[in-house]
């Protein structure tokens, strides 16, 4: 009962409610910092973390936190947790640090925290809540992990690059140049291009969900567990 | 009736509280962290010194032999310019100035210059800039080797009205589509070897102020 409990709430997170796909939360820094997958992935992991101790914190809070007060309680939690956040990717990240900039401290203001603080770990027990802010934080990082590839991959036509600032020396050997003497697309590299990738990427998860619920009907398969919301 | 019992004091401490555990939280972290923040910060000046001037031509201490400048005459920029000043053997050896080009395309571009004492560019680089990516960019080392143009420059090499981009007639390449990036790059150099030429002797004997890196 537990496990299947988790296990939908995991669903939800990366894929049925993903903050990037579906649910468009976070936009800003989504389109902001996916000029490479390397950036994409650190901004991905730094919400993540953010998500899973905002959400634990307030999950154990919860029978303490009066209606009037949670949303200024939330607020405060998820300032130290970025803070904190911000200050050991300073210190242990510092490359990293400075390709992301005022991004870090944005994720303060990433609607996708405090929504999932009031909708989700308000009400529910730490573990749950712990998971489902692994999920919503796995399922952003992924999309800003596949909205870095695309960029890159169109607009310089490498992968990974700069993965030493995020995983030390060893990292510079992940780095490779898929179309060796590119010359570079600059729509994918500037915001206007983050727009067109992330409208891709949205419509290829449109498309998929479209499919797979027309072949569900057509072969008359009744998902008793696994009813799609859309 | 206990004043205290009332919801909206009993609301407010636990505000409170959750105030004072999230500052305490992080004057810990800020604790924890704070060393290593500085020596980053430092380590990273040090790099990027060290990339103009190799560290077996010097042996003072870099970081703390520093003068702050403020000439809007020379540099056309309110912000002061850190002057790094390398010896060998208390002897000058070079000046590392962090030059503000204030005519970038997109505002500020800051960049380190280093000049020998024989007047010559040690080297050039980028510390930050907001140029457009793809155009203006490749003034940075990690897009192209353009920055590395300027190693062995100086005021007679090419002659003064030679130091712009080949648009204005002058020696130094731009990029296609940009022109605007690379001129502010040059003329900051070019402000920077005159400063470096007007003061030469008077900028290796001021005291150091104390080694504020950033």
């Amino acid at each position: 009962m537990n496990t299947i409990k988790l296990k939908q709430i995991f669903a939800d997170g990366t894929w049925r409610q993903n903050t990037g796909l579906v649910v468009l939360l976070g936009l800003c820094p989504l389109l902001a910092v996916t000029n490479t997958v390397i950036n994409g992935l650190a901004l991905g992991l730094a919400t993540m973390l953010t998500l899973m101790v905002s959400n634990l914190s307030v999950s154990i809070l919860r029978g303490l936190l009066k209606p009037e007060i949670r949303i200024p309680a939330f607020v405060l939690i998820i300032a130290s947790v970025v803070t904190v956040v911000e200050l050991l990717m300073h210190a242990f990240l510092y490359d990293l640090f400075r390709v992301l900039g005022i991004f870090i401290p944005l994720i303060v203001t990433n609607c996708a925290i405090i929504g999932r603080a009031e909708a989700f770990a308000s009400r529910n027990a730490p573990l749950p809540s712990l998971m489902d802010g692994f999920a919503t934080g796995l399922g952003f990082c992924l999309t800003l992990v596949l909205l870095g590839a695309l960029r890159e991959l169109s607009g310089r036509g490498t992968l990974m690059s700069g993965a030493d600032m995020l995983l030390g020396e060893w990292g510079s050997h992940l780095a490779v140049t898929i179309i060796p003497e590119y010359s570079g697309f600059l729509l994918a590299m500037l915001p206007a291009g983050a727009f067109f990738g992330l409208a891709l990427l949205i419509a290829a998860r449109n498309a998929w969900e479209t499919r797979t619920s027309e072949t569900q009907a057509q072969t008359g398969i009744t998902m008793v567990a696994k009813t799609h919301e859309t | 009736m206990n004043a205290l019992a009332h919801p909206v004091i009993r609301s407010g401490f636990l505000l409170a509280l959750i105030a004072l555990f999230g500052t305490g939280l992080l004057a810990a972290v800020n604790e924890f962290t704070r060393e290593r923040i500085i020596e980053q910060e430092k380590q990273r000046t040090l790099n990027q010194l060290q990339q103009i001037i190799p560290t077996g031509k010097f042996n003072n201490d870099l970081l703390t032999d520093t003068i702050e400048v403020n000439d809007t005459e020379f540099f056309h920029h309110r912000d002061a310019v850190t002057i790094y000043r390398a010896r060998m053997d208390d002897r000058p050896v070079a000046a590392l100035m962090t030059v503000t080009a204030p005519d970038g395309y997109n505002g500020d571009i800051r960049l380190l210059a280093g000049i020998g004492i024989d007047g010559t560019v040690l080297g050039v680089r980028i510390i930050s800039h907001r140029e457009t990516p793809g155009l203006g960019d490749p003034i940075e080392l990690e897009r192209s080797d353009w920055i590395l143009g300027f190693t062995g420059k100086s005021l007679r090499n090419p002659d003064s009205r030679y130091w712009t981009v080949k648009k204005d007639g002058g020696q130094f390449d731009q990029f296609t589509g940009a022109t605007i990036s690379p001129r502010a790059v040059v003329r900051a150099v070019h402000n920077a070897l005159l400063y470096f030429e007007t003061n030469k002797r008077s900028l290796f004997d001021q005291p150091a102020e104390h080694g504020n890196t950033e």
